[in-house]
């Protein structure tokens, strides 16, 4: 059984089917893509196992517990965290302390009254930050402003966030969306890197073949809804219905 | 923690860093940057009777001397009220509408202390920052279910409701129009004299009223006992707003400002500490019109009427909001002009000008005239403009500008050895 598993998951828009019918299931330790093209569903599956949005029918399973329902930082609680298409950082903060606050989160729980201490002199923590920055390649940026980085930086910062909460499950949503193709070979690179120095579950959605066809280890495809097919990347690469959902049918 | 610190990589490039970085402790919990900050307020405080009177009592300048007992008691009471203000508004961006009502509650809470138990005003200030915090966090938990424009709409409702209602049904307690004032026939059941004389606020005896007068050569200054328990209350105020900025806390809290949306899939829950926020500058608020009632015993609901709520909002973003020390700034300067410039008159300044030709003092006058006396706020206006275009970060930043100008110049003249210098204690 997977880490994450969903099943028969449906979502309606009015009179819009977004997802019929999904069925996913996520191995632990894998690097799984989401690929399909515009609105197959992709960013709604997304949401729906983020807790943004509440599917019509069917569960969500993440490690055993059910997140349908639950807020955003009770999921994040249970060990997923999220990147963002466009870097979602603390940008009027220094990088050292947007590294630091999801290590708070993760040590201290969703809310904690630390009035009286001095961030700074919370040794656990900040050992951990620089160790973090440390392994991105970002501690001499650590007094910068976040909103003052690079794209790129920004990229590399945000998933040092994520990574620092030490999650299960990373849900990468078009990761290089947007981006030229140096930066996003240089993301392709990150997240090998990530994903050769830890134990961890990644769930892409991307548009970039090439991105998935670097990454993926499985590959779902998604059109209309619903998920054509599952398999290795290399299955995917040729497959006839594949063609058919991005090509569309006009031979 | 053990699998990183044991990784020599990273072990290696964490250790300068870590050494550099390490706050050092000054005193008190506060880093040394800090320490200095509040030594310089305990310093402006404490010696506030000599700085607020820089001209002799009987000279022309003597109007714009503000070292009197009231208005300097206005003063620390408005910085308290701004300071906690600041630790909403400045942190986590979330801007009230209606803070004069907690103002006014304490009030109410204080003067009702007064009444019925001691005229001692421990119990009343204590009371005032409770009650002010219950009603905080009645009002929050249902304000902060919206952001933005809302939440401020929704606070303004609460204060106009809480004023209203004080002007109106809640009569017995509030005391309607003519407000409550401490009165000879008030139960006072702690009091020995009570019933016999009208009793004055005090602290274990020591009357809040009583000043000393110290007349050097044609200065005179005075110490006033009740400005100096405001003064401490509100330097301890102000250290515990250090401290907060400083603390995990106050991060959270300018992460709730900077991305919300990534606090809450960081896994931290926004609400509790915004609330927490709310609450606690609903507490100084409420401290701060304990205060008022124990420097004069009495309350009326005009001091929860929206323009009080505007007005700490102008004091916050008028010295720097966000800042330490802005909000008192702020406070002191809008007190300053409310009480000083408002009392400057005409013959005032037909004897300013007097020295020129009567046609051209005329029409001096006549220009000058509007930004004068009751004409106060408009010059509050214009400086409240120019502050905000030109220096969105308030007086603070101006302070910080001109601070950097000298510096330049400084450098200009000592040459690379100060650029040196300069550059030591920033590694």
């Amino acid at each position: 059984m997977g880490i994450l598993e969903v099943k028969n998951v449906g979502k309606r828009f009015g009179g819009l089917k977004a997802l019929d019918n999904v069925n996913l299931s996520v191995q632990e330790n894998t690097v799984h893509a989401i690929i399909g093209p515009n609105g197959a569903g992709k960013s709604t599956l997304l949401n729906c196992l983020i807790g943004k949005l509440i599917p019509d029918t069917g569960s969500v399973m993440f490690d055993g517990q059910s997140v349908l329902g639950r807020k955003p930082h009770e999921i994040n609680q249970m060990g997923i965290s999220r990147v963002f298409q466009t870097p979602e950082i603390f940008g009027d903060l220094t990088v050292f302390e947007n590294v630091m606050i999801p290590i708070f989160a993760r040590r201290d729980g969703a809310f904690a009254l630390h009035a009286f201490k001095q961030v700074m002199n919370d040794r656990d923590i900040r050992e951990r930050t620089e160790a973090m920055l440390a392994d991105v390649n970002m501690l001499d940026k650590r007094d910068a402003h976040a909103a003052s980085l690079s794209r790129g930086d920004k990229r590399r910062l945000e998933m040092a966030m994520c990574l620092s909460q030490q999650p299960k499950l990373l849900l990468l949503d078009e990761p290089t969306a947007g981006m030229a193709r140096a930066d996003t070979n240089n993301t392709i690179d990150l997240l090998k890197e990530i994903k050769a120095k830890r134990d961890i579950t990644m769930c892409i959605i991307e548009h970039d073949m090439h991105v998935v066809f670097s990454l993926a280890e499985r590959i779902t495809v998604l059109a209309q809804g619903t998920p054509l097919v599952e398999d290795v990347p290399d299955n995917i690469k040729g497959h006839p219905k594949v063609r058919e959902a991005y090509l569309g049918t006009a031979h | 923690m053990t699998d990183h610190t044991t990784d020599p990589r990273t072990a290696a490039s964490a250790r300068p860093a870590t050494a550099s970085h390490a706050t050092e402790t000054a005193f008190l919990g506060l880093g040394p940057k800090d320490f200095r900050l509040l030594l310089i307020v305990i310093a402006l405080t404490m010696l506030a009777p000599f700085l607020l009177n820089p001209f002799p009592a009987g000279s022309e300048l003597a109007q714009f001397n503000a070292g009197y007992p009231d208005l300097m008691q206005r003063f620390v009471i408005f910085g308290i009220f701004a300071i906690g203000f600041n630790i909403l508004f400045g942190l986590t961006g979330y801007l009230s509408f209606g803070h004069a009502a907690f103002l006014g509650v304490g009030s109410y809470a204080a003067i009702w202390m007064m009444k019925l138990l001691t005229m001692n005003v421990i119990p009343a200030i204590v009371l005032s920052v409770i009650v002010a915090g219950i009603f905080a966090l009645l009002v929050g938990f249902i304000s902060l279910r919206r952001s933005g424009i809302y939440f401020s709409i929704l606070t303004l409702a609460f204060a106009q409701m809480s004023y209203a209602l004080a002007y109106s049904v809640l009569t017995p307690i509030t005391g309607g129009e003519t407000g409550l004032q401490a009165k000879i026939n008030d139960p006072r059941i702690l009091d020995p004299g009570a019933g016999q004389s009208l009793g004055r606020a005090n602290l274990f005896g020591l009357e809040m009223g009583s000043s000393y007068n110290l007349q050097i050569g044609d200065w005179s200054f005075t110490f006033n006992a009740g400005y100096y328990l405001a003064a401490i209350v509100m330097l301890v105020g102000f250290y515990l707003a250090i401290r907060l900025f400083r603390s995990p806390f106050g991060m959270m809290l300018r992460a709730v400002k900077s991305n919300q949306q990534r606090m809450n899939y960081t896994g931290l829950n926004s609400r509790p500490y915004t609330l927490a926020a709310f609450v606690i500058s609903g507490m100084y608020a409420g401290l701060a019109g304990g205060l008022m009632v124990a420097m004069d015993t009495q309350v009326g609901p005009e001091r929860m009427f929206w323009t009080a709520s505007g007005e700490v909002v102008l004091m916050t973003i008028l010295g720097g909001a966000g800042t330490l020390i802005g909000p008192v700034l702020g406070a002191g300067m809008i007190k300053y002009m409310e009480n000083i410039v408002s009392k400057i008159n005409d013959n005032i300044l037909h004897q300013w000008f007097s020295f020129l030709p009567d046609g051209l003092e005329d029409a001096l006058v006549a220009i000058v005239y509007p930004f004068i006396g009751k004409g106060w706020n408009l010059t509050l206006g214009i400086v409240f403009m120019l502050v905000v275009i030109f220096l969105p970060g308030g007086l603070v930043q101006g302070g910080q500008k001109v601070a950097r100008l000298f510096r330049r110049n400084n450098r200009k003249g000592g040459g690379a050895e100060s650029e040196a210098a300069k550059k030591q204690p920033a590694e």
